[in-house]
């Protein structure tokens, strides 16, 4: 069967992967001489998991993450230089050296953060999707969160009420099977997580997260449910993480026979491959998108290397906001980049608050006057 | 003029029918606050005026609705999150302290959080150790935040008025037992800035500085010491977090003697830091110690002799003031 994607999808798509994976082998090799300090996760394994989703995606739809946070703003479109300047603690980055690797936020392309609490960030997608049914836009809030933090009480908290108020949200696990150096199955009852969804009434599948496409379906198909007002969904990705945790991670808890067989899942050169076959591309399309990146994570290395420290002042500001203060757009103020999608806020005015919070109930009466029963 | 008298509740909830109808972005979210009309009736009536859009009765997830609402906040909704009490806010503790209070900074500025927690707080009642705490100072530890416990009606419209329309996430305190309290509140737009104390009662002899439900022991310990010919001044905090410096150190200018009643526990209290802040910038202004009154360093008892016991009271403010007058065994 012919290839339903578009030359330019699949290489849109592989570039983005491609630059996570080389983005992320810099930022290790960046560690290692000391540039980068602190913890620094890396995603190295599971960058079909950002960059399929992504694409199916609006632009102005909301995501956010955990602290494993680099590759999902590079496939949202954020400037790779900011990013690394952000974990070398520099001025230049998307938090002013303030966040570093954990805490990447980029709000002109709708990536609402990193956060290091496990499962922290999970009621907090849920209060933006309530946001956008609050103001009837069709905007769907996509949110990344690890397989050890469905065992927070974050996780069934937010489902019960995600799903009782049909919130549009999508979250994806990326069941990557280890939480720091526990392996999930050690730690969990249920450990296929996506099947916990049923608990709360609501949508959950599980998807090859080593598979772009497959990752790009999946969140397609979830997104038209979540605008059709149907509820939130649990898509479930199982992937892998080829390094540790962490740098700091050796990850010898884990068997180099196991590693070696994941890698042959490796899903940049699975979307090749697809392309290939599909003679949708050819080889040297791939060795220039290679050099481009190449050069483009050079580029940010430099940025970020040459990039001065923050300033000491920086440190009393952007704790409070104080009264008139504007919100920083950093593209503009680190690269000279007009910025237009500045989320606007609602004035209070202009918002006309119709949605029903209980669907279910008026289902009910209207069951109850068709003499049906529940 | 004469105002209205409004009870505490009443002023809370005439400040939030006001905001809602301001601004659409305001809603109110919590356990109880729609049909059953709020566990301590705050929102009385709200479910009616602005519908089940705007006024959530949330299941009992004290960490996943609170936590919901700093997500609505961060893209531009105005939530105000009712704790039932501040005692079960301990389990949305993370959510408050870790994502609403940093948010900006973590993200170099890029994002705000305009948020109101707000709730009753403070002991007493026969509640016990779980229902019965003043704590307050967990939350004044934190920057980020914005920590307010307005003590009479007026204040607490005008300061939840304030609190919804700041663009920082702010923890309100009200006084669980202070609820039913009357007292005058002007109507319409009343608003008190927050981070701004308030001198309740003049005097000279000495500072008694306190905030919330301690504001009214205070009153009455100042009104036993002026028939003993000692002239207090009570300084009501009000807000707890920026604390108002400028009036704390003019007050103490003036009296040159301070007593600290604070309902919560010693050590590291919000007392504490106001001791730091005059022993640093008005030692040279001191003609005593300073003192404070404060709750004992045990948990709540059940019993009424033991809970009286543990808690601040006018006698034991007076005790104090003579205490700091050297007057004591008089
Ligand atoms: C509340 C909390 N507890 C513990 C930690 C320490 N910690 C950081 S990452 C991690 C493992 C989480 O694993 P998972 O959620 O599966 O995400 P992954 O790292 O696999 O992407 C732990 C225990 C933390 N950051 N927050």
């Amino acid at each position: 069967m012919a290839s339903p994607y578009s030359k330019e999808q699949l290489l849109t798509m592989y570039r983005k992967m491609y630059l996570i994976r080389r983005f992320e082998e810099r930022a290790g090799q960046q560690y290692t001489l000391g540039k980068i300090a602190g913890f620094c996760h890396l995603y190295i394994g599971q960058e079909a998991v950002a960059v399929g989703p992504n694409e199916a995606l609006r632009p102005d739809d909301y995501m956010l993450s955990a602290y494993r946070d680099h590759g999902q703003p590079l496939a949202r479109g954020s400037d790779a230089g900011m990013v690394m300047a952000e974990l070398f603690g520099r001025g230049t980055g998307y938090s002013k050296g303030k966040g570093g690797s954990m805490h990447i936020f980029d709000i002109e392309h709708h990536f609402y953060g990193g956060y290091g609490i496990v499962g922290g960030q999970i009621p907090l997608a849920a209060g933006m999707a309530f946001a956008s049914r609050y103001r009837n836009e069709d905007r769907v809030t996509l949110c990344y969160f690890g397989d050890a933090a469905a065992n927070q009480g974050s996780f069934h908290e937010t489902f019960n009420m995600a799903s009782k108020w049909k919130l549009p949200v999508i979250y994806i696990c990326e069941n990557n099977r280890y939480g720091m150096g526990t392996a999930i199955a050690r730690t969990s009852a249920v450990p296929e997580i996506y099947k916990r969804a049923s608990a709360y009434g609501m949508r959950g599948e599980p998807v090859d997260g080593m598979d772009c496409l497959a990752m790009y379906e999946a969140v397609k198909d979830a997104a038209a449910y979540c605008r059709a007002g149907k509820g939130p969904v649990l898509l479930e990705a199982n992937t892998y993480r080829f390094r540790g945790h962490s740098m700091a991670d050796p990850a010898t808890y884990r068997s180099k026979q196991e590693v070696e067989d994941e890698r042959k899942n490796d899903p940049i050169p699975k979307l090749r491959d697809h392309a290939l076959k599909n003679k949708l591309a050819v080889d040297a399309d791939f060795e220039a998108i290679d050099e481009e990146v190449k050069a483009q994570v050079d580029a940010a290395v430099k940025f970020a290397d040459e990039s001065p420290e923050p300033s000491v002042e920086e440190l009393w500001r952007d704790t409070i906001v104080e009264e008139g203060e504007q919100d920083v757009r950093p593209r503009e103020r680190v690269l000279g980049v007009k910025v237009t999608n500045w989320p606007k806020y609602p004035s209070g005015q202009e918002l006309k608050v119709t949605w029903d919070l209980e669907p279910r109930e008026q289902a009910e009466q209207a069951d109850k006057k068709a003499g049906l029963s529940r | 003029m004469t105002m209205p008298e409004l009870m505490y509740r009443e002023a809370l909830n005439q400040a939030l029918a006001e905001e809602m109808e301001r601004d659409a972005n305001v809603f109110l979210i919590g356990e109880e606050v729609g049909r059953y009309n709020g566990a301590f009736k705050v929102s009385q009536g709200l479910l009616d005026k602005f519908g089940s859009a705007r006024i959530i009765d949330a299941p009992i997830s004290e960490l996943g609705f609170t936590g919901m609402s700093v997500g609505a906040a961060m893209v531009g909704l105005r939530p105000v999150v009712e704790m039932m009490t501040w005692n079960f806010a301990i389990l949305a503790m993370d959510q408050i302290v870790n994502n609403a209070a940093k948010l900006r900074h973590m993200s170099g500025g890029q994002l705000r959080c305009p948020i109101v927690f707000r709730g009753p707080g403070g002991a007493g009642g026969r509640l016990s150790s779980q229902h019965s705490q003043a704590l307050e100072a967990n939350y004044a530890h934190f920057p980020g935040l914005k920590v307010i416990a307005p003590a009479t009606p007026a204040d607490a419209k005008g300061m939840l008025k304030a609190a919804i329309r700041d663009e920082n996430p702010v923890i309100m305190f009200e006084g669980e037992r202070l609820y039913a309290l009357k007292g005058e509140v002007p109507e319409g737009e009343h608003v008190v800035p927050l981070g701004k104390a308030d001198v309740k009662r003049e005097g000279t002899d000495v500072t008694i500085i306190t905030w919330s439900r301690m504001y009214y022991f205070c009153m009455e310990a100042a009104e036993q010491l002026a028939k003993e010919g000692i002239s207090a001044e009570v300084l009501d905090l009000r807000t707890l977090r920026p604390l108002d410096e400028e009036a704390i150190l003019a007050s103490v200018r003036k009296t040159n003697r301070v007593v600290i009643v604070e309902e919560g526990w010693a050590l590291a209290g919000v007392g504490a830091s106001v001791v730091d802040i005059i022993q640093s910038k008005a030692f040279d202004d001191l003609d005593a110690p300073v003192h404070r009154v404060t709750g004992l360093d045990v948990n709540m008892s059940y019993a009424a002799n033991l809970e009286n016991a543990t808690q601040p009271d006018a006698p034991k403010i007076i005790d104090a003031v003579k205490k700091v007058l050297y007057r004591e065994g008089a």
